[in-house]
């Protein structure tokens, strides 16, 4: 099951050169952006690792289009995602956010119900993957 | 601009107009800037125009369909103290911009300290973030031979230098590196890492300035800062420079810049000693031969 998150999540994946115009645009409107990775695909992990710092003074996209081939060389199995911050409102706002590297399989998500008091059902999902320990997941 | 560049490409393109592309790109304005704004430097200029018309050719077969690889765009200025290195890294990186060789144009100029870290595990993120920002730009790395040094074979430079040396290769279209320096010591650089010799296409040599052309830089610096010559001191600033030139630690134009702020100053205190009355603008902005005679070098010492 294709993980869908942040913008574009609906277009098929992005070359290294629509990258590299995406992220040109976040630079030209002041956006510092930045790569980040995980293994955990639930909707709900928001803070995903770091990859370096955030990239406040780099005026071309090349810079990050490099660091994103550095990533993928060592976690070219996970979900890798860039992200643009505007910090013009005062606090670091994300303004745009897209996947642009993930593993060749994705498992989905188990749906579990539990039947609660009052017969009322929560619902919850689990990756399939997040089974196995952290750094194991994806191979 | 760029848009109509994408339509014509999509065309089938059979003849270009190299004029109307010189035309357009500005390359000839930042030419003719070139030859107004710097004095002398002719074999510059003229390596200069000849890249300017390679890649303007290169970019005209590009559209005919005529493919060649990217060419290797990597420059080494060398040359004395002073003789407008940077000045025409400047120049060079809005050239190569207007070409459209780099996205963004812009210079990034660095040294040793910049590149290299001080433990084990610094240096290659520190050269990577420079790389960095140079990328759509050019990397200017002033006095490049201090990268390496063969008395410290545990020295960190060399990790910079093979870094530098990786992205140079790889990333060719991103980034144009020119490295600049004195000549001598620039030669036994590229002795010592011919990786980087047969990396870089362009050597371009800078000459020192003649004693007129030091004059000519003299009167253009002293005429920027709203000042003026008058017959007499402009006779005892020649006299200065044939003087100057023949003492050690000569800088070319930078001597020339020092001597004149330093004229400024003497200029300054003559003026506030005799003033007695109003004084006018032209009395605040002229330079009397006795500002620039007082210097040390005529007395046979040595003005830094």
């Amino acid at each position: 099951m294709r993980v869908t998150q942040g913008t574009f999540s609906f277009l098929p994946d992005f070359t290294d050169q629509q990258i590299h115009e995406q992220v040109q645009y976040c630079i030209d409107n002041g956006w510092a952006v930045s790569i980040e990775y995980t293994d955990d695909p639930h909707p709900r992990n928001t803070y995903w690792e770091m990859w370096g710092h955030p990239m406040f003074d780099n005026p071309d996209a090349a810079a990050v289009v490099y660091e994103l081939n550095e990533c993928r060389k060592v976690y070219g199995s996970y979900y890798i995602r860039i992200i643009a911050f505007d910090s013009s409102p005062g606090w670091e706002s994300i303004r745009l956010s897209f996947i642009v590297n993930r593993p060749s399989e994705e498992p989905g998500f188990k749906l579990s119900r539990t039947e609660v008091k009052g017969r009322n059902i929560q619902y919850s999902i689990t990756p399939y993957s997040s089974d196995k320990p952290q750094g194991s997941r994806y191979k | 601009m760029e848009n109509e560049g994408q339509e014509k490409e999509s065309e089938i393109v059979t003849e270009v107009n190299l004029k109307e592309d010189f035309q357009a790109s500005g390359v000839a304005d930042i030419l003719a800037e070139l030859d107004n704004s710097l004095i002398g430097l002719t074999p510059v200029k003229t390596r200069i125009k000849e890249t300017a018309s390679l890649l303007l050719v290169d970019k005209a077969r590009e559209k005919l369909g005529l493919v060649n690889e990217s060419p290797t765009l990597h420059m080494s200025f060398s040359g004395n103290p002073g003789t407008g290195k940077t000045t025409v890294a400047l120049k060079m990186a809005n050239l190569l911009f207007r070409l459209g060789y780099v996205r963004k144009g812009h210079l990034v100029t660095v040294t040793r300290d910049d590149l290299v870290g001080q433990y084990i595990g610094h240096t290659a993120p520190k050269t990577k973030e420079v790389l960095k920002k140079a990328m759509g730009g050019v990397l200017f790395i002033d006095e490049a031979y201090y990268l390496y040094r063969p008395e410290n074979e545990r020295d960190y430079g060399q990790e910079a230098i093979e870094i530098l040396l990786q992205v140079m290769e790889n990333n060719r279209d991103d980034l144009v590196v020119i490295l600049a320096g004195y000549k001598d010591k620039m030669d036994k650089f590229f002795e010592s890492n011919p990786g980087f010799r047969s990396r870089i296409a362009h050597h371009i040599d800078f000459p020192d300035y003649s004693n007129n052309e030091l004059l000519e830089i003299a009167e253009v610096m002293v005429a920027s800062m709203n000042y003026q010559f008058n017959e007499e001191s402009k006779k005892a600033m020649a006299e200065y420079i044939k003087i100057r030139k023949k003492q050690p630690h000569f800088a070319n134009a930078r001597s020339i810049r020092n001597a004149i702020d330093r004229a400024r100053l003497r200029q300054a205190n003559r003026v506030f000693n005799n003033s007695k009355g109003p004084i006018g603008a032209s009395f605040l902005s002229q330079i009397e031969d006795i500002d620039i005679r007082q210097s040390r070098v005529f007395s046979g010492g040595i003005d830094k």
